[in-house]
This record gives C-alpha cells, structure tokens and sequence, in this order.
C-alpha cells in the first residue's frame, strides 16, 4: 500500500488543522458503530447455534431462547439421519465438487495467466478482452436451459460431471493470474530464463509457479467458497438422493417447514467448513479482496 | 501487500542452466517452434476450450431456444418472435420485473450508502483491525442458502424474533411472507446483511489508495469531515463505485436463492408471485413447465435488463462528483 510508506516528513503538526483534531482518529461514535455491525454480522450465526441446539417447542417459545441449549448432537444426528435430505451424501459431494473444481480452475488460470501476461503472442489483447467481456454475462441464466438439454442428452442429470464441468469455466480467475503474474514476475526474469535455455513449460514451473503461489491460493479460496455456496445450477441438475450440501438443506427446509430445530442444524453444519476455512485463511482472505478491488 | 514479497527463495533462484536446450535452432526448429510460438496458444487452450462448450454454446442455444415453441407433450415447433411476444404481454413475466426491480432499488441504494459509511469507519485508527474486519466479512462465507433459512425463520409470523420485538414495542405481528412489499423488505435484508461488509472492504481497499495530504490540503482550509467525505473520499472512489454498482447490478438483477428459500424452496415466489424474481419465472417456465423456448427468451429479456441497468447505472456513477 502506497500510503504506509509515505515519508513521515509529509506529517504536518496537527494541531494546526481545522477543529484542532487528528483526522484518522476513531471517534466513540466508530466504535459504536463498528461493535454493532460487527453483532449484527455474527447474530444471525449465533441464532443457527441456538436453534439448533434447542428442541423444537424451545425455538417456538415467546419470548424466544437467546442462549444455545444441550439438543445439538442429538439434532445433528437427526440430520445425518435423515431419509429425504441425504445429508451425508451432500457433503461428500460437496466436498468432490469443491475441491475438484478449485483444483482445476487455479491450474486452468495459473496457465493462462501466464500466457496473457509474460508471452507475447497474436490475438492475445483479443483473446483477454473477450475473458472481461464475458464476466459480464450472468451465464448461470443465460446459459442453463441449453446447458440443462446438454446433459440430458449425455444422460449426465443426477451425476457430479454435470455440476463440476461447468464451474470450471472461471472468467475471473483468468483475469486475477493475469493480473498477479504481471505484478510479481517480472519480464527480465522470464527473459534470462529464456536466454538460459529453459522451455516454456520450465519456465513456468520453476520462475511462474514459485512466484504466483500467494494468487494462487486467494483464487483457489474464493472459488471454493463460491463453488461450495452456489445453489441453482445444482438445484436443477441433480436429484434430491444424489444432492450437494445446499441442495440437502433445501430440501430439509422444503419438506420440514416447521422443524426449526432439523433445519437449523443442517443448515449449521453446511456452513461449518467455510467458517473453519475463514478463520485460517481470513488474513489472505481480505488481503487478496483488497489487492483485487484496487486493481479491478 | 506484502504477500508476494517473501514468496520463498526459489523466486529470486536462477534457472538451472539446461544443457540440452543451450543451442538455440539448430536441428530442432519444429521443437522451438512448437516453444515459442504454439505454446501460448497450448497454455489458454483449457480455458477457451471450456469457454466454448459452457459459454458460447449455450449462449448461442439459448437464442435458437428462443424461437421455438416446447410443449409438455414434446412437441416442438418454430415460432419465431413469438415467445418474446408472448413474454411481454405475459402479467406474470412483467410482475416478476417488477419484483426483481423493486427488491434492486430497496437493497442496492442503503447496502451502498451504509458499505461507505462502514469502510469510511474502517479506515479510522482502530485497534484490532484483522479482528474487525474479518467480523465485517463473516456474512459473506455464509451461504445465501443458509442466510435465507436463517432470516425466513427470524422473519415468521408467529415466532419469529423480528416480530416479538415490534410486538414489545406495540406494533402488531406483520406477516412478512404474504405481503409484497413486507416480503420484499425481508428478501432485501438477506442480500444486505451478506453483501454490506464486503462491498465494505472493496470500498476500504480504495479509501486508502487516496493521497493523505488532499484531506491535509482540505482541514487546513478549514473543510469540515462531512465536506471531505463529499467533496474528496466520494468522487476519488468512483472507479470502485462503478465496480460495486455493475457487481451488484448483475447480483441483483438474477437474485434466486434468497427469494426460493423464503418460500420454503419454492420458485413460485409467494401464493401470488408477490416475491418471484426474473430467474425464478425462468426455472419455473423451463424446469415446472418444461416450456423451455418461453424460458430462453425470458433469459434473454433478463440479459437485456442487465445490460440497460448496467448502462443507466454506469452513467449515474459518472456524474456522481462529475462537477468537481
């Protein structure tokens, strides 16, 4: 960031200025401000525990409970067990899916990345245009009745190819490799590479790989936040006994409407990987987020 | 950021010298020939080989789609325009415009106002800053089906939190599903409540690119905080503005999952449709119905709102501070 390295002589005194005060001081009012949405960003995941830790005639009491009871195992056991949502299948699926297609999209775009940013070649400025252009389009709409009739006629509705080949087309993903092989290869390098006598496929694996890693794995979280999120696609492409986490709880929430206690725990448990994968990964989270967002 | 800084040493590692490749063009021109040039090509091939078959493909088959008429008997015959005739004199289509419309205004204009206002607290000097963040960021890893789930039972009639605390304060339970514009109020909180922090940080990550020395320059003239704030932080974030107003635009314009899960998984969007979005109408149609040239052409009509939204957005944005 620019601003951290400004030199300290640009400081001016600063009780000179306007009001007297330090411009980039929290005041009580930020505080206030920041504590309360920062309650109401964790209250709605704190609500999912206590329900799910309740029985159901607790969750419907007047007033409600704000404290989580001793019921969560026994409610996630109802879950697991449960015979229309195939809860564990979904999360297993979920898991193949996810990781399947983080896989190949950060290996997809790490190469093209490559391509667009240190290789000179015809079309390229074209071939990248069209990449930001098509980010644009909400595919999953436009895209699913053609998309749907393809994999019936392949007879893939119900399997994991129908839900994974289509994630792994990543537009964003292109354009973040793109963007982070040109800030942290530089030209000479590939160049003295080149003059070394290295292939391209070296070249990416010894001077490319090495350097990007740290794109590569804001990448690589992202699309398995978003892949593990996602509902429509698989929602219409699967069947409810062969279902990916959010199918699953979809149809807990269809079926049991009034169940809170089944709903809630399911639901709990779909959004426990990502929270663990939050907490560990939270620093290049925001880090890449932010990178990204002056960049774009 | 420092992340690409200290990357390991194998960075800053020379390239073993290869031997083998060490004589530039002599006998193996098909091999550098086959480096050199085809190996770019070779390098995007995967992805515009997915960008062919999941992009342009169906794309292109949505429009041919479009123009034939299905039955549920499977029938198919050519109709030409005729969906997208039919499209627009269908009540059902437009009130599903109309929803999809009214749910953008009510989410998107508070969720950007209070997303400047929480990245303009951010960027103050507060202890705990990763902490904080990271708070501001947790709705975010929260799937949309699980905020849906979560604020449809918060927003029940008759146990849900929202309502107990109107009632302690006197005001009678509101049935937030059977009516339109309650039910668009409670779909709206869902996308703000998981949309704000990050639009948030994208507008923190800006905020800070700003030069110091302008909000120097302005107190030192005597500029009051709500003047800069106006005068410098909003026209110097344009760039970003644009950014977070397509982004949620696009967002918004094919919201699906919040809407479904508050009626309990249901594309039918209310007893009366009072909440169905544009992509709602178009699963019902291609995936209930099984009408899939009438879904096509409403996949195409939504592109086209996105397209006439984007713009009209895009050029709001540029006048913003456009005077200075």
């Amino acid at each position: 960031m620019t601003t951290l390295s400004a030199p300290a002589e640009t400081r001016r005194p600063r009780a000179k200025w306007a009001g007297g005060t330090d411009l980039w001081k929290a005041t009580p009012l930020t505080r206030i401000a920041l504590i309360v949405t920062i309650v109401i960003s964790a209250f709605p995941l704190y609500w999912m525990v206590v329900i799910a830790s309740r029985t159901n005639r607790e969750a419907t009491d007047i007033p409600p409970p704000f404290l989580p009871g001793g019921n969560l195992g026994q409610n996630i056991q109802r879950v697991l067990t449960n015979e229309d949502a195939h809860y564990l299948a979904g999360l297993t699926n979920s898991v193949i899916i996810a990781s399947t297609v983080t896989i190949s999209v950060v290996l997809i775009s790490t190469f093209a990345g490559f391509a667009f940013a240190r290789l000179r070649f015809k079309g390229g400025r074209i071939l990248l245009l069209l990449v930001l252009v098509t980010m644009m389009v909400p595919l999953q709409q436009m895209g699913m009745v053609p998309l749907y009739r393809m994999m019936v006629s392949l007879e893939w509705i119900g399997t994991l190819k129908a839900v994974i080949l289509p994630y792994l087309l990543n537009g964003f993903g292109v354009f973040l490799m793109t963007q982070y092989t040109e800030q942290a290869v530089p030209n000479e390098l590939v160049e003295a590479a080149r003059v070394d006598g290295a292939s391209t496929l070296r070249i990416w694996w010894n001077v490319i790989l090495p350097a990007v890693r740290p794109g590569m794995a804001v990448l690589g979280i992202n699309t398995f936040m978003l892949t593990w999120n996602d509902f429509l696609w698989p929602l219409i492409v699967l069947t409810p006994d062969n279902p990916t986490v959010q199918v699953a709880v979809n149809s807990l929430n269809a079926k049991y409407g009034t169940d809170y206690v089944l709903i809630f725990s399911g639901t709990a448990l779909s959004v426990l990987p990502l929270i663990v994968v939050f907490v560990v990964f939270g620093r290049q989270i925001i880090g890449g987020l932010m990178e990204g967002a002056v960049k774009a | 950021m420092s992340l690409h800084v200290d990357s390991g040493p194998s960075t800053r590692a020379p390239v073993p010298p290869s031997r083998r490749h060490g004589r530039p063009g002599t006998g193996r021109t098909f091999l550098s020939w086959l480096d050199l040039k085809a190996a770019p090509y070779l390098l995007i091939s995967p992805y515009y080989l997915l960008f062919l078959l999941f992009g342009i493909f169906p794309l292109g088959f949505t429009l041919w789609y479009s123009l034939y008429d299905y039955d549920l008997a499977g029938t198919v015959k050519w109709t030409g325009l005729g969906n997208y005739t039919a499209l627009l004199a269908d009540s059902a289509f437009w009130n599903a415009v109309v929803n999809t419309l009214g749910m953008f205004v009510i989410a998107t204009v508070p969720q950007i106002l209070l997303a400047l206002l929480l990245a303009n607290a951010l960027n103050k000097r507060i202890r705990g800053r990763l902490f904080v963040r990271l708070g501001v960021l947790l709705p975010l890893v929260t799937s949309v089906v699980a905020v849906a789930v979560v604020f449809t039972q918060l927003y029940g009639r008759d146990w849900g939190l929202f309502n107990w605390i109107l009632g302690s304060v006197g005001v009678d339970p509101i049935d937030w599903k059977a009516e339109r514009l309650p039910s668009w109020l409670a779909i709206s909180t869902m996308i703000d409540w998981r949309w704000t922090g990050y639009n948030a940080i994208i507008f923190l990550a800006a905020m800070q690119t700003i030069p110091k020395d302008l909000y120097e320059a302005a107190a030192i003239d005597g500029a009051s905080r709500r003047r800069q704030f106006w005068q410098i932080t909003i026209p110097m974030l344009r760039p970003t503005m644009i950014f977070v107003v397509l982004n949620s635009t696009i967002g918004g314009l094919t919201l699906f999952a919040e809407p479904t899960t508050f009626y309990g998984g249901n594309v039918h969007g209310g007893s009366n449709s009072q909440f169905q979005t544009v992509s709602m109408f178009i699963v019902e149609q291609g995936f209930r119905e099984f009408d899939y040239g009438y879904a096509a052409g409403a996949a195409w009509l939504l592109f086209i709102m996105i397209l006439i939204g984007s713009l009209i957005n895009f050029l709001l944005i540029r006048r913003i501070g456009g005077k200075k």
